[in-house]
């Protein structure tokens, strides 16, 4: 048993990695995406701020394995070729960008609004308003519900085996599937995958004692 | 592009979303229930309880938060039965996971809810003469469970969501109903479009009845 699985390891070492990269490019491209459009949220006109939180709230208010099948087997429908690794890191940039916008949302609104009118005060403009006062503030707020959130990410980069990806998941049911050690392969997947979430909730708890000196 | 949309297949096969639909609403309750009960006899155990028990239920709960669902619902549904003489089917397998799920959750929920209970209203009921368990039972339960109440729910719309999981093993919820019209009529884009729909409705009217619930039973300031 033990033999087997040891001679399985580089497989599931590979599929980790693809795990670990889908993760990367979700949070990544889901950081950029969602803090521009939580911007919008909360500082744009009307019909933006209304775009965005329908947007949001619709991503939010779905299961993400729905919005995965929703975009693997749907934009082929409508003409758009998209391979299922980008299909399925396309979906679950969707749903973290959802959540991106909220932690900002929370972060931003957390400050005192006599900052900005200070900051409008000495004539600062709005992007000088952002990037001087209202951002190296709210990073406090930010930062540690978002690394939190890396969780779901990592948690969320699961289903993609179902696409047919050999990420950690589908490389644990395929070595499964060869050797019928079920329950062994599965403890270990389970205890590779909350290292790696442990070990950021930890970050994001220690984070937040770090910036909890901050009381309004 | 060039995709004409249309819904009469979706319609033709729409018990299975409407079954579908009631079997994740379901599979939501019952676990939600049995989450409910470890939840809340693990928080007020924990609180009251030696170093050793606080370490092992904290054990159960990050480490049910810490991985993915999915990976849950395969081990208990593949992998138990490999190691453990049981025989269960795939709903009452994914009953079991979404249950041991949520009460890690709410083992949370309600620990940090039983902390929140003023330390007064602990003291007033011993000043009039309760008995521990009368203090437990009828002063920090019946406050805890205000005070939790809007995380309670929270916590059943974020498991309803969950049931689409469920699909993975083949039982017959909303997301395993549309991917079998989606496979059976490739009618891809409007299935999930009705599916998406039918989430969200069912999300929000949830949301709305039971805030209207925590309205009701709002904890007194």
């Amino acid at each position: 048993m033990l033999g087997q699985i040891a001679y399985a390891l580089p497989f599931l070492a590979e599929g980790f990695a693809v795990t670990l990269w889908v993760s990367l490019l979700v949070v990544v491209l889901s950081l950029v995406v969602g803090v521009v459009m939580g911007v919008g949220l909360v500082y744009g006109p009307a019909p933006l701020r209304w775009v965005v939180r329908i947007f949001s709230d619709t991503i939010r208010g779905i299961p993400i394995l729905v919005l995965i099948f929703f975009v693997y087997y749907g934009l082929p429908a409508v003409g758009l070729r998209l391979e299922s690794f980008w299909a399925a890191v396309l979906a679950l940039t969707l749903f973290k960008t959802a959540q991106v916008i909220e932690y900002l949302r929370g972060a931003v609104g957390s400050i005192p609004k006599g900052q900005s009118e200070a900051a409008m005060a000495i004539g600062l403009t709005f992007r000088q308003r952002l990037t001087y006062v209202i951002f190296p503030q709210a990073f406090r707020r930010f930062l540690p519900p978002w690394i939190n959130g890396v969780t779901d990410a990592v948690k969320g980069s699961a289903l993609v085996s179902l696409l047919g990806i050999t990420d950690l998941m589908q490389a644990i049911n395929q070595v499964i599937g060869r050797t019928y050690e079920a329950m062994p392969l599965y403890i270990l997947g389970a205890l590779v995958y909350f290292a790696v979430n442990y070990a950021l909730s930890l970050a994001s708890r220690r984070l937040e004692r770090r910036f909890s000196f901050i009381r309004e | 592009m060039g995709y004409a949309l249309n819904f009469n297949l979706i319609w033709r096969h729409f018990d299975k979303l409407w079954g579908g639909l009631l079997l994740s609403l379901e599979l939501a309750v019952i676990s939600i229930v049995i989450g409910i009960v470890i939840g809340l006899l693990l928080a007020v155990w924990y609180v009251s309880a030696g170093r050793v028990v606080r370490t092992v239920i904290a054990a159960y709960v990050e480490f049910i938060r810490n991985v993915p669902l999915i990976l849950l619902v395969y081990l208990v549904f593949y992998g138990l039965p490999t190691v453990i003489d049981v025989a269960y089917s795939a709903s009452t397998s994914f009953v079991l996971t979404l249950s041991l799920y949520s009460g890690a959750y709410l083992v949370e929920v309600f620990r940090s809810g039983l902390e929140a209970v003023p330390r007064g209203q602990l003291d007033a009921g011993k000043a009039i003469g309760l008995t521990p368990w009368q203090r437990l039972l009828h002063v920090r339960l019946p406050t805890m469970l205000r005070i939790t109440l809007p995380a309670l729910s929270n916590t059943f719309i974020s498991l309803f969501k969950d049931t689409s999981v469920a699909s993975v093993i083949s039982v017959p919820e909303l997301t395993y109903g549309a991917q079998w019209i989606n496979f059976n009529t490739f009618r891809i884009v409007e299935v999930y479009l009705v599916v998406t729909a039918m989430y969200l409705l069912t999300g929000y009217a949830l949301l709305y009845a039971l805030r209207l619930v925590e309205r009701r039973f709002r904890a007194a300031h």
